[in-house]
């Protein structure tokens, strides 16, 4: 097996750095619009709002069953065709919410959902307003059952953001492709881009097991 | 109205090119899910056991796998230990190899977190009754088990066949190598054939992944 020449790595170290932070970038706001979707959606479906929620109802199951890299194909390659201009960054960020945007409703929408009846009713009948019992009753509770699932879907848009590279956006993906097509060091840029992706994604992955066990206190009676 | 590729699509062998496409895709993900759904479960069974050494080797193997995007993976497979290795891979052979490592893993979490849901008191109640290890297992805990279980790993399915679209970056011709060959191709006959070939990309694999999802939502609705 081939030993890693550090010389090299050391060379291509800012080129990661830089790609590292445009990947950071790209997939925060590409998760904080899919945050957004997510939240209006699961609200929409919550509220049981007439016609939106059809519209919705289409809107995720369109989003949940197509891969990312086709949807971004179709943005990319496909619309300027018809008329609409576009650029990576912004495809690649559309993108990602798109398909973010359907998962992230999926998440709230259970957390809602799995909290029974009868704590809304017994809040009422307390006394607490209907916004009261939003906020003070039902929605901490939600949000302690979404977590897990909340955090998921941001590992999974953060891995998501890989498929970026396909559109010649300089993430990750693109500068260790790129670097191994001139330069034939396939091993070392292999390991700078694990590398760089255990650094993005491992925090994350321990701050979300971090979130659920401080959370847990709502999981009354289970 | 200026031709998007509709006419291209239903010229000559295109269409069933591009089916051909979608199935050198789907033989991907089928074959892994096949061999990963069996191991998973085993692997699954063995990492809700007591076994530490096994226990610790398992979660190292599952939480690399599980946080690596899928595309890395695939880089790992196909350039990395080809590199390493010397040996000589074709794509579609790397990549199924790295999507039966990485359906293993996630059906083992599945099947982990299967039974591990299964409440303590159904293990104690079945002890009560006089059950042995064996029928606990094969009459309580995995009937229980199993319906968590179907609908999540169905949804994995799903997964698979939607991840599955990454064997292009490693230069597998499947459906959108075969559009963008198609696109290429007609590039002066029809320069905007992008639009309709890479939209009937997208609707194919809706219509892959669409069934599959119902049959999940409807049996996670039936068995709950």
């Amino acid at each position: 097996m081939a030993v890693l020449n550090w010389e090299v790595i050391w060379q291509y170290l800012p080129l990661y750095q830089e790609a590292a932070i445009l990947t950071v970038r790209l997939g925060t706001a590409g998760i904080a619009l899919a945050i957004l979707i997510g939240l209006i959606c699961a609200i929409v479906q919550y509220f049981k709002v007439p016609v939106l929620r059809h519209v919705v109802a289409v809107y995720i199951e369109i989003s949940r069953n197509t891969p990312l890299l086709v949807q971004l194909f179709f943005l990319f390659y496909g619309l300027p065709k018809i008329g609409i201009p576009t650029n990576a960054t912004v495809c690649g960020i559309a993108g990602l919410a798109f398909l973010g945007g359907s998962y992230m409703a999926e998440a709230f929408r259970s957390g809602l959902e799995a909290i029974p009846a009868i704590q809304t009713e017994s809040a009422l009948s307390l006394g607490l307003s209907q916004a009261q019992t939003m906020r003070y009753v039902i929605l901490p509770q939600a949000a302690a059952v979404s977590m897990p699932a909340f955090m998921a879907n941001v590992i999974f848009l953060l891995k998501e953001t890989s498929v970026f590279s396909a559109i010649s956006l300089m993430d990750l993906m693109f500068t260790a492709k790129d670097l191994i097509g001139l330069y034939y060091k396939t091993t070392e840029c292999l390991f700078l881009l694990v590398v760089f992706y255990l650094l993005i994604l491992l925090p994350v992955s321990l701050l979300g097991s971090l979130l659920e066990r401080r959370l847990r206190h709502a999981g009354f009676g289970s | 109205m200026p031709d998007l590729g509709l006419n291209v699509l239903l010229q000559g062998k295109n269409m069933a090119r591009l089916l051909g496409g979608l199935w050198v895709a789907l033989r991907i993900s089928l074959i892994a899910v096949v061999i990963s759904i069996p191991l998973g479960i085993l692997l699954g069974i063995l990492m809700a056991g007591k076994n530490p050494v096994i226990k610790a080797i398992l979660r190292v193997y599952l939480e690399f796998i599980r946080i690596m995007p899928q595309m890395v993976l695939l880089f790992l497979g196909f350039f990395g230990t080809t590199r390493a290795f010397g040996w000589d891979l074709s794509a579609e052979f790397a990549a199924i190899i790295v999507f039966t490592l990485w359906g293993t893993a996630e059906m083992s979490d599945l099947v982990r977190g299967a039974i591990i849901s299964i409440p303590k008191h159904q293990y104690e109640s079945s002890q009560a009754l006089g059950l042995s290890k064996r029928q606990t297992y094969l009459y309580v805990i995995l009937p229980q088990a199993t319906r968590r279980l179907i609908p999540l790993s169905i949804n994995l399915i799903t997964r698979m066949i939607k991840t599955t679209s990454l064997v292009l970056m490693i230069g597998v011709v499947e459906v959108l190598k075969v559009a963008q060959q198609i696109i290429e191709a007609n590039r002066m006959v029809s320069p905007n054939a992008a639009f309709g070939i890479y939209l009937t990309v997208f609707v194919l694999y809706f219509l892959a992944c669409w069934p599959i999802s119902l049959l999940a939502r409807h049996l996670e609705k039936k068995w709950r």
